[in-house]
């Protein structure tokens, strides 16, 4: 029975559509839908806009202050932006998942939208004229014979003390005047002259400085520990023990580091074996069937096996916190993705009331994901607390940061498929992965609840659901097969603390089905781009596709001796932004190095909102995953994390950079925004292999492609 | 004390000489341009000017650093008025998250000193010591060719 029949064969579900008050609201407006938890202005004109969201340097901060002065018809100048602040914005969860454009962008613009009318109508009533007989610009609506008001004037009491209406009226997509345009970063002139906008800059009155001492490994426990020595070296204000929790506190920053060294040399710890391994097909598993269609085929045309190891976030600044404890109530300065799970995670960890705890966003590295600032958060309140009224600066030394960051889970994929008249028929995709999501929420999730007194135990594993995903983000593909089968074994437990990192799930399946499908094509002797084309009927992938592949210069490539080229694509979670990648490369035989020498994208995100700001999150996808490809692997031994600084876990260098990386926006006018930041690491990581691939005639299916694994595969 | 002269201004500092230039400059001059992003030299995050050359400040103690010339990023302008490399990161919106650029910008600058014209492969290998996690590399490459465009025209 198909959704029409059904309508068709009775009152019942007519009854429940009725029992609905009305259709869901857009964004987070679902979410909150007061107009003025979104949009404030003052009887000066001043206008405030309010997001739950954070600057992560992806550029929300313009985007989302271009999206409200479009609808406001204002200059963006003049609007103020205020993020992620518990006491103060919306609860829009976390900054993640290419979101904050379809969450945040489609309520502020719909909440925008709608002041906007709300304001014509009282002008109109004023003037009384009928609302089209009204203009409305730079924050005035005027009428045709001169008179005119200010939506400061307009604005009175509880206006917009109300809940937002669906549908609401939205601009024209044909006359906009800032959505669309790449509007100058409105957070970088700060960041390229020293001014103090990141939470590690935050220097308050009275401030001090603490140090974490970390286990040397996670399951390690602390034996004995004599302080004397260290609570007599300058400065030293502090010794905060809980368990096996431990940090130092200290006037100076630099005190605080000499004296974290020292408490570091007179602790002992239990070492606890750990058994750390990425032997993923040994851990327990939920296997869940994504898709099934048809009985699989019994004789495989190609079958392949991938793999990806545990890789890190990486932040190039290491996590930071200022906490200060006073008359009960905490406050905590964090770059947290998630300001409000992570106060309710607080607040669990110190047995505070929620009301009690107030996290404010504040700008740090980059983070791509749960990286180790929601544990900074948890320093900062278990130091804030141990010394009431001073505000605590946390920050996390580079060793720190790299062993106990969440990794993105380590991954493996199987996939098979059997060919029928130069199409794929069955299609056969298994994959094994840990979860993508352990963030806070519950303080089980902070590293530092780990070591206390009275430990907070970690959360069973979750799983993110499908149709986003976590682990099998992407793994159903949007090419069409006669029949096609997707299984996911969830591993319940990991060896190693995993969480999310940009993409999650994705990044590997999408470089495995990619990679398989140029597997596949090779052996239909089909060019790659066309024989994307055959399995595809979305017009928007094709256009992407094209696009790409006409950038590029595909028809007409000339390959030269050592190098080769690749194409990608993939539709990010099968829902939001398209992206296709084409790229060359160059394989030195001999060293088995590999140099990325161009690419071309092209990225259909939905309404381009900013199209530079668009480019620069593709590039740096791009980029990211290059790195990630060629070099990134964590490493351990049984028991113990070794990658603990830059030397022993390598990334990307400017030598290794492109020549020249171009970015085709193909932009939507009134389509919904689908968000960017995640849509190119996986085709990236494939469009890469496969160039290997035609460059060499060697697959490689093991990330990374580090030069002496080439040299292997090359046979040299 | 010990006395440092930075951004040409001298500074009487109370600090333990052994102590890495970085915390003396976060913490006791609040300047905040050059950033903690490894303390162990393999980033470049830290990177300020001594007598013009690149140096990183997380692994250089105050102690050697007496009678010497430190420039860092904020000596090379402001947010009012951004000096002619950080008006080229800003023309070609070379940051992402930022927290590696004010260190790519002081090494750029000893760059540009010294070779008013370099090729991109000459860029490149200068600014090879300094990581991005957000992968701004294109775009940092683009701003200093530009930064020495500028600075060529405006001789
Ligand atoms: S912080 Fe100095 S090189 Fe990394
Ligand atoms: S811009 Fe974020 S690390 Fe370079």
């Amino acid at each position: 029975m198909n959704r029409r029949q059904f309508l068709a064969t009775g009152g019942a579900l007519v009854v429940s559509f009725s029992l609905r008050a009305q259709p869901k609201l857009p964004g987070s407006l679902a979410r909150e839908p007061l107009l003025d938890s979104w949009i404030r202005i003052g009887a000066d004109g001043g206008i405030t806009v309010f997001t739950g969201k954070a600057e992560l340097g992806q550029g929300i901060k313009t985007a989302l202050i271009q999206v409200a002065a479009e609808e406001l018809a204002v200059e963006p100048a003049r609007i103020e932006l205020v993020t992620a602040d518990t006491a103060r914005t919306p609860d829009e969860g976390y900054t993640a998942g290419s979101q904050s454009m379809s969450e945040s962008g489609t309520a502020i613009l719909n909440a925008a939208a709608e002041v906007r009318a709300k304001l014509v109508e009282l002008a109109a009533k004023r003037f009384a004229l009928p609302p089209e007989r009204l203009s409305v610009a730079n924050g005035a609506i005027r009428a045709g014979d001169g008179r005119s008001a200010s939506y400061g004037e307009l604005v009175t009491g509880e206006l917009l003390h109300v809940k937002a209406q669906p549908p609401a009226a939205r601009g024209n997509p044909r006359e906009r005047a800032v959505i669309g345009k790449s509007l100058a970063r409105v957070d970088i002139p700060a960041k390229l002259t020293g001014a103090p906008i990141y939470v590690q800059d935050l220097r308050l009155p009275g401030m001090v400085h603490a140090r974490t001492v970390r286990p040397p490994s996670h399951a390690a426990r602390l034996a004995a520990l004599r302080t004397a020595a260290v609570e007599k070296m300058p400065g030293v204000l502090k010794i905060v023990r809980d368990g096996s929790y431990l940090a130092v506190v200290a006037e100076r920053e630099y005190q605080a580091v000499s004296a974290m060294r020292a408490l570091a040399a007179a602790a002992r710890w239990n070492k606890q074996q750990e058994n750390l391994h990425s032997d993923l097909q040994r851990l327990p598993s939920q296997l869940s069937v994504l898709v099934e269609s048809e009985a699989a085929a019994p004789a495989w045309s190609a079958e392949a096996t991938y793999r990806r190891p545990y890789q890190m976030h990486g932040s190039i600044g290491p996590s930071c916190a200022v906490g200060l404890y006073r008359d009960g109530n905490l406050t905590v300065w964090t770059h947290s993705q998630g300001v409000y799970p992570l106060r309710n995670a607080l607040a669990e960890m110190l047995g505070l009331p929620k009301k009690r705890v107030r996290c404010i966003h504040m700008e740090g590295s980059g983070c791509y994901g749960h990286n180790a600032a929601d544990d900074a958060g948890a320093d900062a309140a278990l130091a804030a607390r141990a010394l009431p009224g001073r505000p605590v600066r946390v920050h996390l030394m580079r060793e720190d940061e790299h062993a106990w960051e969440p990794y993105g889970s380590a991954m493996l994929t199987r996939a098979r498929a059997r060919l029928e008249g130069g199409k794929i028929a069955d299609w056969h995709y298994e994959l094994w992965s840990g979860s993508h999501s352990s963030r806070p929420g519950p303080a089980g999730n902070l590293a530092p609840a780990w070591l206390l007194e009275k430990p907070f135990a970690r959360p069973p594993a979750q799983q993110i659901p499908q149709p986003t995903g976590g682990g099998d983000r992407n793994a159903i593909p949007l090419y069409r097969f006669a029949s096609t089968r997707v299984v996911h074994h969830f591993l319940t437990a990991m060896p190693l603390r995993v969480s999310a990192l940009r993409s999650l799930g994705a990044y590997m399946n999408v470089f495995s089905i990619e990679s398989f499908m140029d597997e596949l094509a090779q052996a239909a002797r089909a060019d790659p781009v066309e024989f994307r084309l055959r399995h595809l009927d979305d017009p928007r992938a094709r256009e992407v596709i094209r696009t790409a592949a006409e950038r590029f210069g595909w028809a007409g490539y000339r390959k030269q001796r050592g190098r080769g080229r690749g194409f990608a694509f993939a539709r990010y979670k099968n829902l939001a932004a398209y992206c296709a990648i084409a790229c060359e490369v160059e394989v030195e035989r001999t060293s088995g190095q590999v140099r990325m020498l161009r690419a071309s994208a092209a990225i259909d995100s939905g309404e381009a909102v900013n199209p530079d700001g668009i480019r620069n999150q593709v590039e740096g996808g791009i980029l990211q995953s290059l790195s990630w490809t060629l070099h990134e692997a964590v490493s351990f031994d049984a028991s113990r994390i070794t990658s603990r600084d830059w030397a022993s876990y390598p990334i990307l260098r400017f030598p290794d950079v492109p020549e020249r990386i171009d970015v085709e926006v193909i932009s939507r006018p009134g389509a919904p925004f689908l968000g960017t930041g995640e849509a190119a690491q996986g085709p990236a990581a494939a469009a890469l292999a496969n160039a290997i691939a035609d460059a060499t005639g060697a697959r490689l299916r093991e990330i990374p492609f580090t030069a002496p694994r080439v040299r292997q595969a090359l046979g040299a | 004390m010990i006395t440092l002269e930075v951004n040409g201004k001298p500074h009487a500092v109370d600090a333990d000489p052994a102590t890495p230039l970085l915390y003396v400059l976060t913490d006791h001059l609040q300047l905040h341009g050059a950033k903690y992003g490894c303390g162990l030299g393999q980033c470049g995050a830290c990177t300020v000017l001594v007598d013009g050359e690149p140096v990183f400040s997380c692994i250089t103690p105050i102690s050697v650093l007496q009678n010497r010339r430190i420039t860092t990023l904020e000596g090379l302008g402001t947010s009012d008025n951004p000096g002619p490399v950080q008006r080229a990161f800003i023309a070609e919106q070379a940051a992402q998250c930022g927290f590696c650029i004010p260190g790519m910008i002081v090494r750029a600058q000893a760059l540009l000193s010294r070779n008013p014209a370099p090729t991109p492969e000459e860029i490149r290998a200068h600014m090879s010591p300094n990581l991005c996690r957000c992968g701004t590399h294109m775009r940092i490459v683009r701003a200093v060719e530009r930064a020495a465009r500028e600075l060529k025209a405006a001789k």
